[in-house]
C-alpha cells in the first residue's frame, strides 16, 4: 500500500524535471482551453460548458487530417507539413463549430434569464459528447508515436523532452502571442474589447456586437481544437469523453488566473498544470486524487482572491 | 378578439420592446385561449392546491394495481424518485436561484450513507427509521458545508465550484476502497469501482418493505409529505426570500433579507431532500454504484426542473413524469419507433399550418421515399439490402419506404452528421423555402433514426435527445412547460 512518505525535490531531480515538462506541456493545453472560456466570459457573461466538448472535436478532427494523410505510420506528405494540416483542419472546423453553437443555442438566449444559456449550454455539451460517442465509437483512437517522435531530448542529465512536448509548448505560446496582439492590435479586438466592457453602448457606437460575439466564439473554439490536437500529439490516446474533465480544468485555469484576463487564463493554464503534475509526483495517492488536489487548489484561490490573480475586482453599479 | 392584448414580442436577439407587458397578462391571455389547451389551463387554475395534488397522486396510487412490478419499477418507482430528485434540486434551482451542479452527490452520499449504515458490505445493519434520519442530517450538513465557501461566489462560479465538487465526490466513491487511517489501518468504505453492495431493503420498526409495491407506495407517501412541506415552505415568508433573492440579490439585501442564510438553507434543504432519496434509492436498487452519480445524472435531473419551469412544483412532477417515461419507452425498438414517429408527426401536425401545406409536405415525403427505394433498387441494390430493427405494423411499412443499406453503420453516421446540418439550416430558411427544405430532411431523420439511433436507443441515442431536447425547450420557451416567463429589467 501506499505510504504517506514524501519524496522532496531534491532527492530526485530527474522526478521533478520530469513532472515540470509534462505540466508545462498538460498546463499549455489547459492555457489555451482556459482561453476560449475566458474570452466568452469576457464578452457575453455566460460559462460556455461546451467548450470542453469542443476541444474534444477538434482533437478528433486532427486525427481524422491525420488518417486522411496516411496515418501515423505512413504518412503521404512531410511530417512537419502533416501536422500543420492537422492544426490547420482542427482549427477552422471547431472554429465553425463554436459559431454555429453561438448561433443556434445562445443567440436566440441573450435576453432570458441567465439560466437559460447555462441550460443549454450543457444540453450542447450532452449533445456533442453523445454524438462523438454515437458517430466515433465508444473505443480510444490512437494518434501514435512515428510521427514526430524519435527519441526524446535532453538537457543536462535530468532534463528530458520529445519533440511533440516542446512543440506544443512553442505553438501555444505561440497562439498566446497571436491572440494578445489580434486583441490589442487589431480593430476586431478593439471591437471585441468594447463589447466587453458594455454591449450596448459598443451597439451604440455602431460596433456589429453580433459579429464581435460570433468572432469570439470563432476564435476560442479554434484555440480549443489546437489544444485537441496538442493533446493527442503528446499523450497518444483520445476519446469521446475527454472533453469534460479538460473543459473543467481549463475552467479552473481561467478562474485561478481571472476570469475575462488573457494573460491570466495563460497563467492559470499553467498553474493548473504544473499543480495537477506536481500533485501526481509527490502527494499522497496524487494519480487517483489529482483532481481533488486541483479542485482544493480552485476553492482556496476563489477564497482567497475571487477575481482570480490577473483578474480586476469586478464593481457592479446599481 | 384580442385587440388589446400586445403581440408577441418578436425581435429575439434584440432588447425585446413590449416583452413586459405582454408577460404581465399572461393571465389574461390564458384565459382567452381557445382549443383543448385553453379548457385545460382554466380547470388547472380553477383547482385547488390539494386538488391538483389529488390529480397526480390518485391515478399513481391505482397504477400498481393494473401492472406488473417490472412496468412499476421502471415507470412508477422511477418516476417517483425522479420526482423526488426534482423537488430538492427545485428548491436550489428554482426557488434560490443558485446553480448548482453538484447536486447529483448528495444523491450519491444518500446512497452510500445509508449503504455504510445498513448492508452486508458495511457488516452494519441499522434499522432505516434510525438510519434516515441520520442520513438525511449528514447529508444537510454537507450542503451546509459546500454552501459555506460557495455563498460568496456569483452565479457562475457557484456552478463550477459544485460541478467540482460532483466530480471530487465521483473520484471519492470510486477510490474510498482502500483508504488509510493513521490507527485503524486499511478501512473499505465505498467498494471503489465496483460499488456497496447488499444494502438492506427499508425495514421501519421490523416491518421490511421489499415488493415493488410496497417500495412504491412508501415513495407516494414520501412524495406527498415533500411535496407538501415545500408548498408552504414556498408560501411562507422564506419562500418570498428566496424568490426575491432570486430575482435579484442585490435589491433583496438592500431590503435587509438575510442572503447568505437563505443561500445556506436552500442548500442544504435541497441536499437533504436528495440525501433522502438517494437512502431510498440505494435500499430499493440494493447497491450504490459510483457510476450511477455522475454528470448524466445531474443532466437528466435538471432536464426534469428546468423542463417542467423552474420554480413550479407541479412543473417538476410532469417533468420527471416526461423525462423518465419517454426514454423508458425508448429502451426497446419497437416502441422507440412509435414514440419517435407519433412524436414528429404530432410535432408537425402542431407546428405546420395551415393544413394544405402539412398534406403537401407529407405527400411529398411519402412519395419521395417510394421513389427513391425504387431508383435504388434499380441502380444500386445495396441501398435496399438491409432490413429494419424493429417487428410490427409500423415498421414493416417503414421496411418498404426508407432506404436501408446493407451496412447502415457507417452511412448512418455520415448522414446523421448531414442530418444536424439540414436541421440547422432548416431553422434559418423562411417561407416555402423552408417547406420544401422540410421534406428531405424529414426522410433523413426517418432515414439516420431507422440505420443508426435505433441500434443505440439504450444509449447514446436517449442521451442525445435529451441534450437536444434541452437546447430546444430553451429556445422555445425559457421558463419551461408550466413556468411563467420572467422579465429582468434593466
Amino acid at each position: 500500500m501506499t505510504t504517506l512518505a514524501v519524496t522532496w525535490p531534491w532527492e530526485n531531480w530527474g522526478l521533478f524535471f520530469d513532472l515540470t515538462v509534462s505540466g508545462l506541456t498538460l498546463g499549455s493545453v489547459y492555457a489555451l482551453i482556459a482561453l476560449g472560456y475566458s474570452m466568452v466570459y469576457g464578452i457575453l457573461k455566460l460559462l460556455n460548458f461546451a467548450h470542453g466538448d469542443v476541444y474534444m472535436i477538434g482533437a478528433f478532427l486532427g486525427y481524422f487530417a491525420l488518417s486522411g494523410l496516411g496515418g501515423p505510420a505512413s504518412p503521404s506528405l512531410a511530417s512537419w507539413l502533416v501536422v500543420t494540416l492537422m492544426f490547420l483542419a482542427s482549427m477552422l472546423g471547431c472554429g465553425v463549430l463554436g459559431v454555429v453553437i453561438e448561433r443556434f443555442a445562445y443567440r436566440p438566449l441573450r435576453n432570458a434569464p441567465r439560466i437559460a444559456p447555462l441550460i443549454s449550454a450543457l444540453g450542447v455539451s450532452f449533445f456533442l459528447q453523445n454524438s462523438a460517442l454515437l458517430v466515433f465509437g465508444a473505443s480510444f483512437r490512437d494518434y501514435g508515436t512515428d510521427l514526430i517522435g524519435g527519441n526524446p531530448y535532453h538537457i543536462g542529465q535530468n532534463l528530458f523532452f520529445s519533440v511533440p512536448q516542446l512543440l506544443t509548448v512553442i505553438a501555444s505560446v505561440a497562439l498566446m502571442v497571436a491572440l494578445t496582439l489580434l486583441v490589442a492590435r487589431t480593430r476586431i479586438g478593439k471591437a471585441m474589447r468594447a463589447t466587453s466592457f458594455d454591449r450596448e453602448a459598443a451597439e451604440m457606437m455602431g460596433i456589429d456586437v453580433d459579429r464581435v460575439i460570433a468572432s469570439t466564439f470563432f476564435i476560442g473554439s479554434a484555440l480549443a481544437g489546437a489544444a485537441g490536437v496538442m493533446f493527442g500529439l503528446v499523450f497518444g490516446q483520445i476519446y469521446h469523453f475527454m472533453g469534460f474533465l479538460a473543459g473543467l480544468k481549463g475552467f479552473t485555469a481561467a478562474v485561478i488566473g481571472g476570469i475575462g484576463s488573457i494573460p491570466g487564463a495563460m497563467l492559470g493554464g499553467f498553474v493548473v498544470g504544473l499543480a495537477e503534475s506536481y500533485a501526481t509526483g509527490y502527494l499522497p495517492q496524487g494519480s487517483t486524487f489529482k483532481n481533488l488536489y486541483v479542485f482544493s487548489l480552485l476553492i482556496v484561490v476563489i477564497l482567497v482572491r475571487p477575481s482570480g490573480l490577473l483578474g480586476r475586482a469586478d464593481i457592479k453599479k446599481v | 378578439m384580442a385587440a388589446d392584448l400586445p403581440e408577441r414580442p418578436d425581435a429575439r436577439d434584440r432588447p425585446r420592446v413590449g416583452v413586459d407587458e405582454w408577460v404581465a397578462q399572461v393571465e389574461t391571455r390564458r384565459e382567452r385561449a381557445g382549443g383543448l389547451t385553453g379548457i385545460a389551463w382554466r380547470i388547472w387554475d380553477a383547482l385547488p392546491p390539494f386538488g391538483r395534488l389529488g390529480l397526480f397522486v390518485m391515478p399513481a396510487a391505482l397504477f400498481p394495481l393494473f401492472t406488473g412490478s417490472n412496468t412499476l419499477s421502471r415507470f412508477g418507482v422511477f418516476t417517483l424518485l425522479y420526482v423526488l430528485l426534482g423537488l430538492g434540486l427545485n428548491i436550489v434551482v428554482g426557488f434560490a436561484g443558485l446553480l448548482d451542479l453538484g447536486y447529483v452527490a448528495f444523491y450519491g452520499f444518500g446512497a452510500y450513507g445509508y449503504g455504510v449504515l445498513a448492508s452486508g458490505h458495511s457488516g452494519n445493519h441499522w434499522q432505516a427509521e434510525a438510519a434516515i434520519p441520520i442520513v438525511v442530517l449528514a447529508a444537510a450538513v454537507l450542503g451546509l458545508l459546500l454552501g459555506l465557501p460557495s455563498r460568496r461566489l456569483l452565479g457562475d462560479y457557484l456552478a463550477i465550484v459544485t460541478l467540482f465538487f460532483g466530480q471530487a465526490f465521483v473520484t471519492f466513491v470510486n477510490n474510498a476502497n482502500y483508504i488509510n487511517f493513521p490507527h485503524f489501518g486499511h478501512v473499505d468504505l465505498t467498494g471503489g469501482a465496483n460499488g456497496l453492495d447488499q444494502i438492506d431493503p427499508l425495514d421501519f420498526f421490523g416491518y421490511r418493505l421489499v415488493s415493488t409495491k410496497q417500495n412504491f407506495y412508501f415513495l407516494l407517501v414520501a412524495f406527498v409529505v415533500v411535496i407538501t412541506a415545500l408548498y408552504f415552505a414556498n408560501e411562507s415568508r422564506t419562500g418570498r426570500a428566496w424568490r426575491a433573492l432570486r430575482e435579484d440579490p442585490l435589491a433583496a439585501e438592500a431590503m435587509s433579507i438575510p442572503v447568505n442564510r437563505l443561500k445556506l438553507m436552500a442548500f442544504s434543504f435541497g441536499a437533504a431532500t436528495a440525501g433522502f432519496t438517494g437512502a431510498i434509492y440505494g435500499a430499493i436498487h440494493t447497491g450504490a454504484f459510483p457510476g450511477d452519480y455522475d454528470i448524466g445524472l445531474l443532466i437528466t435531473v435538471y432536464a426534469v426542473v428546468i423542463l417542467g419551469g423552474t420554480g413550479s412544483l407541479a412543473g417538476v412532477v410532469l417533468g420527471a413524469i416526461i423525462v423518465n417515461c419517454a426514454p423508458e419507452i425508448l429502451r426497446t425498438p419497437d416502441q422507440a419507433g412509435w414514440l419517435f414517429y407519433g412524436a414528429l408527426v404530432l410535432a408537425l401536425v402542431a407546428r405546420l399550418r395551415p393544413w394544405p401545406r402539412l398534406l403537401a409536405v407529407v405527400g411529398s415525403l411519402v412519395a419521395l421515399g417510394f421513389a427513391l427505394r425504387a431508383i435504388a433498387d434499380a441502380v444500386w441494390p445495396r441501398m435496399t439490402a438491409g432490413s429494419g430493427e424493429g417487428a410490427g405494423l409500423a415498421a414493416r411499412v417503414v421496411e418498404h419506404w426508407v432506404l436501408l443499406p446493407s451496412h447502415p453503420e457507417k452511412m448512418g453516421n455520415f448522414a446523421y452528421v448531414i442530418l444536424i446540418a439540414a436541421i440547422l439550416l432548416v431553422t434559418q430558411l423562411r417561407g416555402i423555402w423552408r417547406t420544401i427544405a422540410l421534406v428531405p430532411t424529414l426522410y433523413l431523420v426517418a432515414f439516420v433514426w431507422e440505420n443508426r439511433l435505433i441500434q443505440e436507443v439504450a444509449g447514446a441515442t436517449r442521451l442525445i435527445l435529451l441534450g437536444a431536447l434541452l437546447i430546444a425547450l430553451m429556445n422555445a420557451r425559457p421558463q419551461g412547460l408550466m413556468g411563467t416567463a420572467r422579465v429582468e429589467i434593466v
